[in-house]
């Protein structure tokens, strides 16, 4: 029965939560590393991006509530989504338009493009605040729980209760959807093909007739959903801050260059990775040892090798590990 | 002294194209008197390349000669400060690469002409991306031409060997249905059977009516199997003739083919 109650609490206060988190960064990591395979530079921009999709969907999401439009049970966001995603499309497209594209003609070195997002991170940074504020805003709506810890107990008859939140359910699932998507159009259309064509060989790609310019406006629409879908699945599963996106960025990138820079397959690897050692390392393990040891010696103190205002600290470490030993990431992507 | 020589190469090349521009009629593809090179520095010095339907052409000569540079040059991936590219007649000097593929060229490169992380049957569907038409019968020719793709069509083209790579390689470049396939050394770097093989099946395509245009190292092989070979020297042409005439001239054996 203890060991049970372990298992329970592990699963509701670890893996749970860290498998929600972990698929929202291997959404976001996925768009950095397409942005990095194909137009080969580092996007700085990536966690604002994110951020503005998610604003523009809570705007839509609050225009729907005042409505009285809603998905009942569901978030009322899931119906905003495309609205963001459109915007952020517009967003991205304009932004190569007026700033990447230039740097492309001049054939500007990846460092130079890097600075330049740094640039454009800043520019999105000051819409964000400028069209929403600096504060929290809470905007999931619809049923909180798919499974409640009071069911659960009632249910099981055990001490320990397992709660499923709605937007972990909902993260998981279009998580699922979005990943099946992205491989099936990069694997099997002519135009996915066309990309990892241009991302594996450019001067090939040319010579082959792929148009380059198109295949990067693809790439800014792909990056343009990824980052909007990251970033409302984040913000319904915690909440909106504008800064708290901006920090995103060191654990997506973590979970980019895990896995390796540029391989897809590699990103989703590197974001699991990334929240499940941040969760792990930060969570308190008293409750959990507590059951799995016997009375005597049961732990103090609570077990918590950082606190979680250093949850950040973990995905540096890992980084620092990965650049160190492993320069290329787990799926051997390029090196940076 | 280097440019007075360089001035007197050039006349020498204008001289001998003169002569086979009026004794026979226009070539299928010809870059004529061709200068210029990648910064300031020309490579070329009014050289001129040639090749006729179902021909092979071979461009062989020391090293920096210019034999690849007058390669690129046909395909349009070095500007030309004088001279024209002309394909059937066709002044095509000022088009990028990408439109002379759209024209019938096609082109392999020396080095990093596969698409290393994508399947043997991607980098040839790759190569026939500008094709909107049925690409099935093309595949099955280069299936045909090279079995050891079709026994491996399904395996990543950066797996393969140094032979094999090449074979895809030639493979992309004839999915878009070229007319003329430039080859830049496509030996290099494998074994002398691979070597052979790969030969043969050059011949194989010019036998099917496509011009052949290549760069090779291995000038006493590749002037074996060329209709038509070219000897460059410092970046103009030095001797010209069929391969068998170069071949069985002292000179050129004597200088170019270790004797």
């Amino acid at each position: 029965m203890d060991a049970l109650n372990a298992l329970v609490a592990f699963l509701n206060f670890v893996f749970i939560p860290a498998v929600a988190y972990g698929a929202q960064l291997a959404i976001g990591a996925l768009g950095v590393t397409l942005v990095y395979g194909i137009l080969r530079f580092s996007n700085f921009a990536h966690g604002d991006t994110m951020a503005f999709g998610t604003v523009v969907t809570i705007m839509v999401t609050w225009w729907l509530q005042a409505h009285g439009i809603g998905l009942g049970p569901l978030p009322t966001a899931l119906l905003a989504l495309p609205v963001g995603i459109a915007a952020t499309i517009v967003l991205l497209l304009a932004t190569d338009r007026a700033v990447y594209r230039f740097y492309r003609k001049q054939k500007a070195s990846p460092s130079i493009l890097v600075i330049v997002s740094l640039g454009v991170m800043f520019i999105m940074n000051g819409i964000v605040r400028f069209l929403i504020g600096v504060e929290e805003q809470n905007f999931a709506d619809g049923e909180r729980f798919v499974i409640s810890a009071g069911d659960f107990r009632v249910w099981t008859g055990l001490a320990e209760g397992l709660a499923i939140r709605t937007t972990q359910a909902i993260t998981l699932v279009t998580a699922g959807i979005t990943v099946a998507l992205l491989f099936w159009f990069l694997n099997r259309t002519r135009t996915g093909k066309s990309m990892r064509a241009f991302a594996d060989n450019e001067d090939l790609a040319l010579l082959s007739g792929i148009n380059p310019e198109r295949v990067v406006a693809i790439t800014w629409i792909i990056t343009a959903a990824l980052a909007t879908i990251a970033g409302v699945l984040y913000g319904l599963d915690k909440s909106f801050k504008a800064f708290t996106y901006f920090q995103l960025l060191l654990p997506i990138f973590a979970a980019a260059i895990v896995g390796g820079l540029g391989s897809p397959l590699g990103a989703i690897a590197g974001g699991f990775v990334i929240a499940f050692s941040e969760v792990m390392v930060t969570y308190a393990w008293k409750k959990v040892l507590g059951y799995l040891m016997p009375e005597s010696l049961a732990p103090e103190g609570l077990v918590q090798l950082l606190s979680t205002d250093y949850k950040i600290a973990v995905s540096f470490a890992i980084l620092i590990i990965v650049l160190l030993f492993m320069p290329t990431g787990l799926f051997k992507g390029k090196s940076t | 002294m280097a440019e007075a020589a360089g001035r007197a190469e050039t006349e020498g090349a204008a001289r001998r194209t003169l002569r086979s521009v009026s004794s026979a009629p226009a070539p299928f593809l010809i870059g004529e008197a061709m200068t210029g090179g990648y910064g300031a520095m020309d490579i070329l010095h009014g050289c001129t390349i040639a090749v006729d339907p179902g021909q092979i052409a071979v461009i062989v000569g020391p090293n920096g000669a210019g034999k690849s540079t007058a390669m690129k040059a046909v395909f349009g991936m070095l500007r030309l400060r004088q001279g024209a590219v002309r394909l059937m007649g066709e002044d095509i000097t000022a088009l990028s690469p990408q439109a002379r593929v759209a024209k019938g060229m096609a082109f392999v490169p020396q080095t990093q002409n596969i698409f290393t992380t994508m399947t043997v049957e991607e980098n040839l569907e790759m190569g026939a991306f500008l094709r909107r038409d049925d690409i099935r019968p093309t595949l099955d020719q280069v299936y045909h031409l090279f079995p050891v793709l079709a026994a491996k069509r399904r395996q990543a083209a950066g797996e393969l060997s140094g032979g094999q790579r090449q074979q895809v390689a030639v493979g992309r470049a004839l999915m878009t249905e070229p007319q003329v396939l430039m080859l830049d050394e496509p030996t290099a770097g494998v074994s002398p059977i691979v070597m052979d093989e790969l030969f043969d099946r050059i011949i194989e395509v010019a036998r099917t009516g496509i011009s052949i245009l290549m760069v090779e190292q291995n000038a006493r092989q590749a002037l074996g199997i060329a209709d038509r070979g070219y000897v460059l020297v410092q970046g103009a042409n030095r001797y010209s003739g069929t391969g068998a005439e170069l071949l069985a001239d002292p000179e050129v054996r004597r200088t170019f083919l270790g004797g």
